[in-house]
């Protein structure tokens, strides 16, 4: 019954040089988002620099005010990132944590680079003070949706609302 | 969102040898635990059989073992063993006239939004669910479940 699983019957950590005890979180830097930028694009199919760079420099300008940008990286070469910010009163809710992007280069995958992405993530939020992380994603991303549920999130109170603007 | 009296009995055996992985389990106790009969329970764990979610382990000690991927089996996996869920053409408002085709829309989107809960929740994590539960209120994993009548 188990599914068709591509990701976990990809050899690349297996057989090829690195492994994923090489794998290092660490924060990143301006030289990774054209990386990023590429890896989302193998992703989504969309080459989105300029977007990619926005993001980077709304979250890197203000690093204590809860926002983060964190890379995974193995023998030199970035495999995965995550980002977020911690966000106040927004839909009149308490402060809490929000995922913004998270994404693991597919040959990457089921090696748990995703969980330890999201507890840095997580674990910054945590010590900036707050005690509920968010996220909002298409719910036909079934992988993306079983990633978080597995990280143990659940529904949340809001709903997403939306109309045409004709 | 309401499931048949079959389906949650296999949840409840599917989440209970999956929180065990370690032990076998009689269906007896599993009936015991969750107030279900013994024969609507054994056809239940027939088709978990047949579904390779769990096999049945004979000898002294013999009973129930998870034996699927809990991080890959998700609960629209095992409903499906069950019930057909979702959408059907056959319920549907008609769609000859605009309020029942608004209406149609309606219904669709909270059907979308419960079959992506269902397929994006694996064992694994209603396993973590449960044990969460069960640390907040420590009495109730002691109490024994009874099955709604009307379910
Ligand atoms: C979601 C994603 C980040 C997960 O990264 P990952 O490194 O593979 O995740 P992990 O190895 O830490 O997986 C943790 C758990 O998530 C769940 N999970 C991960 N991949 C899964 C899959 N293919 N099917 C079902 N569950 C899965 C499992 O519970 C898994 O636990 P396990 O590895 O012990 O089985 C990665 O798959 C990805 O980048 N997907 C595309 C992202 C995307 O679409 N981004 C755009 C929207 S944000």
């Amino acid at each position: 019954m188990d599914k068709t699983d591509d990701e976990m019957r990809n050899p690349s950590f297996k057989s090829g040089a690195a492994t994923v005890d090489d794998v290092v979180i660490r924060a990143a830097v301006a030289e990774d988002v054209s990386d990023i930028a590429d890896l989302d694009a193998r992703s989504t199919g969309q080459l989105k620099r300029d977007y990619w760079q926005g993001l980077f420099d709304h979250i890197s300008g203000h690093p204590a005010t809860g926002r983060a940008f964190f890379v995974a990286e193995s023998r030199g070469r970035l495999i995965g990132f995550i980002c977020g910010e911690i966000r106040a009163f927004e839909f009149g809710s308490e402060p809490s944590g929000w995922v913004f992007a998270l994404e693991v280069e597919s040959s990457a995958r089921v090696h748990s680079v995703g969980t330890r992405l999201f507890d840095f993530l997580a674990d910054g939020f945590r010590r900036a003070g707050v005690n509920k992380v968010r996220t909002m994603l298409d719910r036909r991303n079934e992988l993306v949706l079983a990633f978080f549920r597995g990280q143990g999130m659940m529904t949340g109170p809001f709903i997403q609302l939306e109309k045409d603007l004709e | 969102m309401k499931l048949q009296k079959a389906t949650l009995c296999g949840l409840y055996a599917v989440t209970e040898l999956a929180a065990h992985v370690d032990r076998q389990i009689s269906a007896a106790e599993i009936a015991a635990k969750y107030d279900i009969s013994l024969n609507h329970l054994a056809k239940v764990l027939r088709t978990l059989v047949r579904a390779n979610v769990i096999e049945s382990v004979r000898g002294v000690g013999g009973g129930y073992r998870f034996c699927g991927n809990a991080k890959r089996v998700t609960l629209y996996d095992l409903v499906m063993l069950f019930e057909e869920i979702g959408p059907s053409a056959q319920d549907a408002p008609p769609t000859d006239f605009a309020e029942g085709r608004a209406l149609g829309k309606v219904l669709r989107e909270i059907d979308e939004i419960a079959l992506a809960s269902l397929r994006a929740t694996s064992i694994a994590a209603l396993v973590k669910v449960i044990q969460k539960e069960t640390a907040a209120d420590p009495s109730a994993a002691k109490a024994s479940h009874k099955l709604g009548a009307n379910a």
